[in-house]
């Protein structure tokens, strides 16, 4: 594999809130087009590891390039190449669905007319041509998720970073949910996704396991499986995480 | 139900044209772990809010230990302990001051009730000078438990107690809330996490503001109605849209590494699905029988509501 082939390189990233090291020297790389799942319990590091990839924080030192740039000097190259959702933030509740679709691909610097013909592809696509002037408020769960993804990698972004994306979200959707991500990444999207459910963990082609702030894994979800023994990804991550928790 | 702890009877609620809750009824009897399992929307909240007399019901009545959420709401909230979705702690006082603070709301103190912590708190006591802020996920949990305890309530309401929360703290939580369980207290859970319905003596399985049944997991799960099948394959992607085409096949969800397969009873031979699959090209194709969970039921009653 060359280097091309990655669109995510992080060599040793240190990140330090005064004495307490949040991310101690990971090393590690995601393919283009990949979806490489980053796992983590609460408080190993993960949130302050996509701050830094998306631009929005520096490391305390270590080297990391995003879509073939500097995080150092060249943030709003980054910034421009990256879609970003949250399951706490994405839709703003009080504009319609057009509005939304319009707004984002607004930010992202599409032109007028891009942003007409995005916006109807993708309410077609999703079946929201029929809500396209509801609030947001007023659509349900479901739709919204879908709705963000999309307003998410509607500038087709090299890398799309997706942050706990399923959370509180009924099992039908949720799994609708992983089909868009399939058909991002088939379009060359390369996804990189953090989930408290251990059954997405496989949905991934590559995962991490993050343990107080070091990559205690990274691998295939079989190769990780068989690797420590687990019948399921949980069973790993437990093994995994419940050390820490122990000692 | 003789004597229920908690008694509901037809309470619906809207918020404008929002359903919330939609003629719900149910009991709760003393001393058992009864669990709300339903997505974001689902009316979780909504429901929690009504018996812990925060807000009053457009319809219908209920009771909390035989006292009234409407006219008894004062009484009922000396005997509730109370754990709301968001965070109930107040980030800038340390630990051991949330806890005074809320043994003093309800006329007591830390020490008097100590007993009743002792096993929770003694996890978070080395950082009882650290303020509620500065905690992590995991740990602001079990405070918040703390705080909801330390009354020493007959019934204890958890709203979405493991949202958000890493599956070890998660595993943690449930084994905290089975030992709760044997001081006899009455507990009221919701969460979204289907594999936590296993963890309760009875559960409620809602969506949109409606029970769709209400059972022990066990029985959830006998009342399953099809035949249920795991099927592996190297390509997951491509094997759901396989399987989503052949004949006789109710449904196809993802679980995992495998995709679960619904058809009528006695429908499906195997091995003719494994040649079909061996055609379309799949590779380390696996079949075989399975017993559902409680998502695969959840799955089938929102299918054919």
């Amino acid at each position: 594999m060359t280097n091309n082939d990655n669109i995510i390189t992080v060599k040793n990233l240190v990140k330090k809130f005064g004495h307490f090291v949040a991310n101690d020297h990971l090393t590690f790389e995601v393919r283009k087009g990949e979806i490489f799942g980053f796992l983590g319990a609460n408080g190993a590091g993960k949130t302050t590891a996509i701050r830094i990839l998306c631009g929005l924080s520096y490391p305390t030192s270590g080297e990391v390039k995003v879509a073939g740039f500097d995080i150092y000097s060249q943030r709003d190259q980054i910034k421009r190449n990256i879609g970003y959702m949250s399951q706490k933030f994405s839709l703003y509740d009080d504009l319609t669905v057009y509005e939304n679709i319009r707004f984002y691909a607004g930010i992202y610097g599409l032109s007028r007319k891009e942003i007409e013909s995005r916006a109807g592809s993708l309410m077609k696509r999703l079946n929201l041509e029929d809500a396209k002037d509801k609030l947001i408020r007023d659509i349900p769960q479901g739709w919204k998720q879908k709705l963000a993804f999309s307003v998410a990698i509607i500038h087709d972004p090299k890398i799309v970073f997706l942050d706990e994306p399923t959370g509180g979200v009924d099992p039908i959707t949720r799994r609708q949910f992983w089909n868009l991500i399939y058909e991002a990444a088939r379009d060359g999207i390369t996804v990189f996704v953090t989930t408290h459910y251990m059954d997405e963990a496989e949905y991934c082609d590559r995962v991490t396991i993050m343990v107080d702030g070091k990559i205690a894994a990274l691998d295939t979800p079989p190769v990780l499986k068989k690797k420590y023994d687990a019948a399921n990804m949980n069973e790993v991550f437990l093994k995994l995480a419940r050390v820490k928790v122990e000692a | 139900m003789e004597d229920p702890s908690i008694k509901v009877s037809n309470i619906s609620h809207s918020y404008g044209n929002v359903k919330a809750l939609d003629d719900i009824s149910f009991g709760v009897s003393r001393g058992e772990l009864f669990g709300f399992i339903g997505p974001d929307g689902a009316g979780k909240t909504t429901l929690f809010h009504i018996l812990a007399t925060l807000l009053l019901p457009e319809k219908g009545t209920a009771s909390v230990e035989g006292l009234d959420v409407v006219k008894d709401f004062k009484k009922i909230r000396k005997i509730l302990g109370y754990m709301p979705g968001r965070f109930s702690l107040y980030m800038d006082l340390s630990v051991e001051e949330n806890l005074w603070f809320y043994a003093t709301i309800f006329g007591t103190t830390v020490e008097e009730n100590y007993d009743q912590i002792r096993e929770i708190y003694s996890q978070i006591e080395p950082f009882r000078k650290r303020r509620a802020g500065k905690l992590s996920g995991g740990m602001k949990q079990k405070l918040a438990l703390c705080c909801a305890l330390i009354h020493k309530p007959a019934i204890l309401f958890l709203d979405e107690p493991t949202t958000g929360v890493d599956a070890v703290s998660r595993m943690e939580f449930w084994e905290m809330l089975r030992r709760l369980k044997e001081s006899n207290i009455t507990i009221l859970v919701s969460t979204p996490y289907m594999d936590e319905a296993s963890l309760c003596d009875r559960v409620a399985l809602i969506q949109d503001g409606k029970i769709m049944k209400i059972s022990t997991p066990a029985e959830v799960v006998s009342e399953y109605p099809n035949e249920l099948w795991s099927v592996e394959s190297k390509d997951i992607y491509r094997l759901l849209q396989d399987l989503q085409v052949y004949p006789g096949v109710k449904s196809v969800h993802a679980f995992g590494h495998a995709a679960h397969l619904a058809c009528e009873k006695e429908a499906l031979p195997a091995n003719l699905l494994r040649e079909y699959l061996a055609c379309k090209g799949h590779e380390e194709i696996g079949i075989s029988r399975i017993q559902p969970n409680i998502e695969d039921c959840f799955m089938e009653l929102m299918i054919n509501k």
